[in-house]
């Protein structure tokens, strides 16, 4: 399969999706004016690794900061992550946020109130 | 009336103004188009501020992220004065007090889509931090993404975030349209 790596920018994040290495990440910001433009290649990757997922896929969220545009396409990201998983597969989403940001975490929280996918909370710092 | 006294009227607005911006610690003002790259740059702008003034990380990051949400709900909802003006424009105003930053921005919007606004800021204004969160949750899963691309979420976010009542006025300028007010409140400490 093709790996995803793309270069963040101040508005959109880094994204790295490689099947054969078992990485999987986004980090930086996203507030892109165009949401769906970036992220439909990304969905569409993920739609096919999907129809042949590893056994077990850790996907890492680095964000500083998402608006909340991205937040919906992120719902959708880890709504295909849900699929996997009823699929008998196993998915983990690492979840970090920096220890100055709260509402990050809260974001996480709020994500696995509503898809069920077991989240790891990792604290960074500077 | 005369050259000399024009000129002199514009210089005494210049100077009330920086008064005026000194006074109640300004540090930023502007009315014109909003586009993503004004949206980068005054984000960036404030960021470095903030970061000169020594203000608290968590207080810097909840002002660049309440900015970012109402900067793009300009430059994605804002209406225009005109038919034939298409530029989404509107002002935007940060202000450094002893206890806490504020957001101002404010746009020409129809009267028509007034209640349905003001409908949706009285019920995040009535919700505490729990009723927010839900309310947030609800509406990621249940809305679409508009064709503009916003999620209708921005108000709930910037209530969520800075943890303070959303203030809002609307100044009639004519039938068709009216001047939206939106005061956004982050808490130094």
């Amino acid at each position: 399969m093709d790996v995803i790596n793309i270069q963040g920018t101040d508005d959109t994040p880094n994204v790295i999706l490689d099947k054969a290495s078992g990485q999987f990440e986004i980090s930086g910001r996203s507030l892109p004016e165009d949401v769906n433009m970036f992220y439909e290649p990304i969905l569409d990757w993920i739609d096919q690794y999907s129809e042949d997922a590893n056994d077990h896929t850790e996907f890492s969220f680095k964000l500083e900061y998402f608006n909340t545009a991205s937040s919906k396409v992120i719902l959708d990201i880890l709504l295909k992550f849900e699929e996997i998983v009823e699929n008998g597969k196993e998915v983990v989403i690492k979840w970090h946020y920096h220890e100055d940001e709260e509402d990050m975490l809260e974001a996480g929280e709020e994500y696995a109130d509503i898809v069920e996918i077991p989240f790891d909370y990792v604290l960074y710092t500077d | 009336m005369s050259k000399e006294i024009e000129s002199h009227r514009f210089l005494d607005f210049a100077y009330q103004l920086y008064k005026t911006m000194k006074t109640n610690e300004i540090n930023l003002v502007y009315e014109g188009e909003v586009t993503q790259e004004i949206t980068k740059t005054f984000t960036s702008l404030t960021e470095r501020n903030m970061a000169k003034s020594e203000e608290s990380n968590q207080v810097q990051r909840k002002v660049f992220n309440v900015m970012v949400e109402c900067l793009q709900n300009i430059s994605k909802h804002a209406d225009t004065l005109s038919e034939d003006e298409e530029d989404r424009r509107g002002i935007v105003m940060v202000s450094r007090g002893e206890d806490s930053y504020k957001i101002i921005t404010g746009n020409v919007i129809r009267n028509a889509k007034i209640p349905g606004l003001k409908e949706s800021l009285e019920h995040i204004n009535s919700l505490d931090k729990k009723g927010l969160s839900s309310l947030y949750k609800q509406q990621i899963v249940e809305s679409k993404i508009s064709e503009k691309g916003g999620a209708g979420l921005g108000l709930i976010d910037i209530a969520k975030k800075t943890g303070s009542k959303l203030s809002y006025q609307f100044k009639e300028l004519n039938d068709d349209v009216s001047f939206f007010i939106l005061t956004s409140t982050i808490k130094r400490n």
